[in-house]
């Protein structure tokens, strides 16, 4: 096992954390402010891959594409909370989970009726097909590497957003207390349906870039947005930071446990078992350090105490 | 436009139902047929060519005779179950058919066959139901779950591919993958490496082939797993030849893999380009019909109906022992050339290695190689039949 296997491996931690990252900053953001459970944020992430897919192999250009893309999903977040979100607001938990759950198949059901059953084609643009060799001889693939760059500068920018500027101060002060800042006189509305276009605009954006390396196809939302939620249980629901560091931990100790189980159990056991027991634990493990966290620290890394 | 097609297989379905209720046929051997396969949900497209396929073939047998209740079971075995119960007990279905996954079939299959039902497979071959859980009723018109990789390990002998990294999904269809692909491989493998189900993400398993001395790759990795995992190999950099079974590199989703797939040779019990009368008739008509080039499903579904249409024509279902000799005999013009059946009533037939080729602009596949010849199935004498 060379030193060069190992940072490709980081490497590829790292572009599966960001990736989370763009799904669970909109999960976590939209609970965080308007204290509800979206389960049709998959559905949003594959908007923006059929999206980017549609208007690339129209237009023959990726970037056409990947703007469609977040401009769809966002587009489609705005229309979901106007429509149906806005009233779930003040019904409990069980009932915005059905809601939302319905909108899953609604949007499933109803891309198969636009795109039809089979899987759309999306690939990485020109430029960034292939590989790059990086410092030390490691061999990169050039998509993931941009994958990398750009959800580190969107999670910059989110960063900068909600720090630094007056839409972010009314986003924090929503998260504090809801009812103080619409009596402040803040269009709680129009702050609401801006949050939860933003979230669905991310997750179009994470959409559209790993829809080029995976299958664009109906119901691909549906596994990541189980990964993200696991993500924000382990950051701390309504955390963007807490986000950002429980998706770069799933996606580390994911990537590297499929990687060095197998290698641990080979240490002491034949090669094939090695490679049964490795893998059955490697696909655990996420979840093994979702309930470590949920021990000892409930409310998760970055959350509050009765938030 | 797939409801303007929804609206015309209504329309037949109507038609074949205003036939049957004319009684100068009543007397003529009349045939009820349950379709339970998987319409929405990830796993779609192989119903919808399944079903498409079996429904040009009653359709070109101008039968009145055959009235088929498509069924969607979400990809979930507990719904499947539920469809057979109300197609056998409510609909009165004499045969069921449809179903695409092997954990699936295994939830049905025992209990049809057992109420005396007849249950076609045009898809899911699990190996228990060709051993120990196989039954008179119970015909298998696709292949047994081990065909296609067993003709890959073959092919590879003669390919001389000698240290290949193999890949599969770690659950039952995957290790009966990989196992399969051993039992004629005669070089050394490098390592069976299962990853999760539904996974779609493959750079680490990627990294991992890259550092070792592989000098090939067989995977098997059905549907959007396949998809993914081409699409980042083509990223990857990775030199090697890879292998695998027909159902990566199938016609749905060959268009969605795009040229990184150019050049795989992958293993198939059929092929667009296999030149008998059958095939090339079934290839014009179903570009006609739906306007786009047949899958192997297709072609499964498309011979499970032609069997079941010449049983027809030789016995009565009511008549379940001269139905069965029928069915048995497999006296239909099969799209895969000659066909037969196996004493555990799984098919015995050709296995072929395809290439994937661009045609114009659409992507298929071409024969380059017969990897096995009239290729039975391993689990034969587990069968007491």
């Amino acid at each position: 096992m060379s030193i060069v296997l190992i940072a490709e491996q980081i490497l590829n931690g790292l572009q599966l954390g960001v990736m989370l990252f763009l799904m669970a900053a909109g999960l976590t953001l939209i609970f965080g402010v308007m204290g509800l459970i979206n389960l049709a944020h998959g559905s949003l992430y594959m908007i923006g891959a059929f999206a980017c897919a549609g208007i690339a192999s129209a237009t023959g250009s990726f970037w056409l594409g990947l703007l469609a893309g977040l401009s769809a999903a966002a587009a489609a977040g705005a229309i979901v909370e106007l429509a149906v979100i806005r009233r779930l607001y003040n019904r409990d938990h069980l009932d915005q989970v059905l809601a939302t759950f319905a909108l899953i198949l609604v949007f499933s059901e109803g891309t198969r009726w636009v795109f039809g059953s089979f899987p759309l084609y999306l690939t990485p643009p020109e430029v960034l097909e292939g590989t790059v060799t990086l410092p030390g001889g490691i061999i990169y693939s050039r998509f993931r590497l941009a994958i990398i760059v750009a959800g580190l500068a969107v999670a910059g920018g989110l960063f900068l957003l909600i720090g630094k500027t007056l839409l972010g101060v009314r986003i924090r002060a929503g998260e504090c207390d809801r009812e103080m800042i619409a009596a402040l006189g803040v269009n709680i509305g129009i702050l609401y349906t801006l949050v939860f276009a933003l979230g669905a605009g991310l997750a179009g954006l994470a959409g559209a870039m790993v829809g080029s390396i995976q299958s664009v196809q109906v119901g691909m939302g549906e596994p990541v947005l189980i990964l993200a939620f696991v993500v924000i249980v382990i950051g701390g629901i309504g955390s963007v930071a807490g986000a950002f560091v429980g998706s770069i931990l799933v996606g580390m100790a994911d990537t590297l446990g499929r990687f060095l189980f197998p290698v641990f159990f080979g240490t002491f056991m034949d090669p094939s078992s090695a490679m049964s027991v490795g893998s059955a634990l490697a696909s655990m493990l996420i979840y093994l350090l979702m309930a470590a966290v949920l021990v000892f620290r409930p409310q998760g890394l970055f959350g509050h105490v009765g938030a | 436009m797939d409801w303007i097609r929804k609206m015309k297989k209504i329309a037949v379905a109507l038609t074949t139902v205003a036939a049957m209720a004319l009684p100068a046929i009543a007397h003529a051997n009349s045939l009820k047929v349950g379709m339970i396969t998987t319409l929405s949900g990830g796993g779609a497209s192989l119903g919808v060519d399944v079903r498409d396929g079996f429904l040009l073939a009653v359709k070109q047998s101008n039968n009145p005779n055959i009235e088929v209740v498509v069924e969607d079971d979400q990809r979930k075995p507990d719904v499947a179950v539920q469809l057979a119960d109300k197609l056998i007990q409510s609909d009165k279905a004499d045969v069921l058919t449809g179903i695409i996954w092997s954990n699936l079939a295994l939830a049905v299959v025992p209990s049809v066959v057992n109420q005396g039902k007849f249950y076609l497979s045009p898809n899911a071959g699990p190996s228990a139901l060709a051993g120990n859980l196989c039954h008179e009723n119970y015909f298998n018109v696709a292949w047994q779950n081990d065909n296609l990789h067993e003709a890959a390990g073959a092919y590879a002998n003669t390919a001389g591919l000698a240290r290949p990294y193999l890949v599969a999904p770690n659950y039952p269809a995957g290790k009966d993958a990989l196992n399969g692909f051993k039992r004629f491989f005669e070089g050394e493998v490098v390592q069976s490496h299962y990853t999760r189900l539904g996974q779609d993400d493959y750079a680490a398993e990627l990294a991992l082939i890259r550092a070792t001395d592989a000098d090939s790759i067989f995977f098997f990795l059905p549907g959007g797993m396949g998809i993914a995992f081409l699409k980042q190999f083509a990223q990857s950099g990775i030199d090697l030849p890879l292998l695998g079974p027909a159902f990566s590199f199938d016609q749905g989703i060959l268009q969605a893999v795009g040229e990184a797939a150019i050049g795989v040779k992958n293993t198939s019990q059929w092929s667009k380009d296999l030149d008998n009368e059958a095939n090339i008739g079934f290839v014009a008509a179903f570009q006609a019909e739906y306007g786009r080039l047949p899958s192997l499903y297709a072609s499964q579904g498309y011979d499970t109906a032609n069997l079941l249409i010449s049983a027809l024509a030789n016995a009565e279902v009511s008549d379940a022992d001269a139905f069965r000799a029928a069915l048995k005999a497999a006296e239909f013009d099969s799209v895969r050339g000659d066909f037969s059946f196996a004493a555990n009533h799984h098919p015995v037939q050709d296995i072929y290695v395809r290439e994937v080729v661009k045609e114009g602009d659409i992507l298929t596949n071409r024969i380059v190689a017969l990897a096995m010849e009239d290729r039975s199935n391993a689990f034969v004498n587990d069968c007491s039949m």
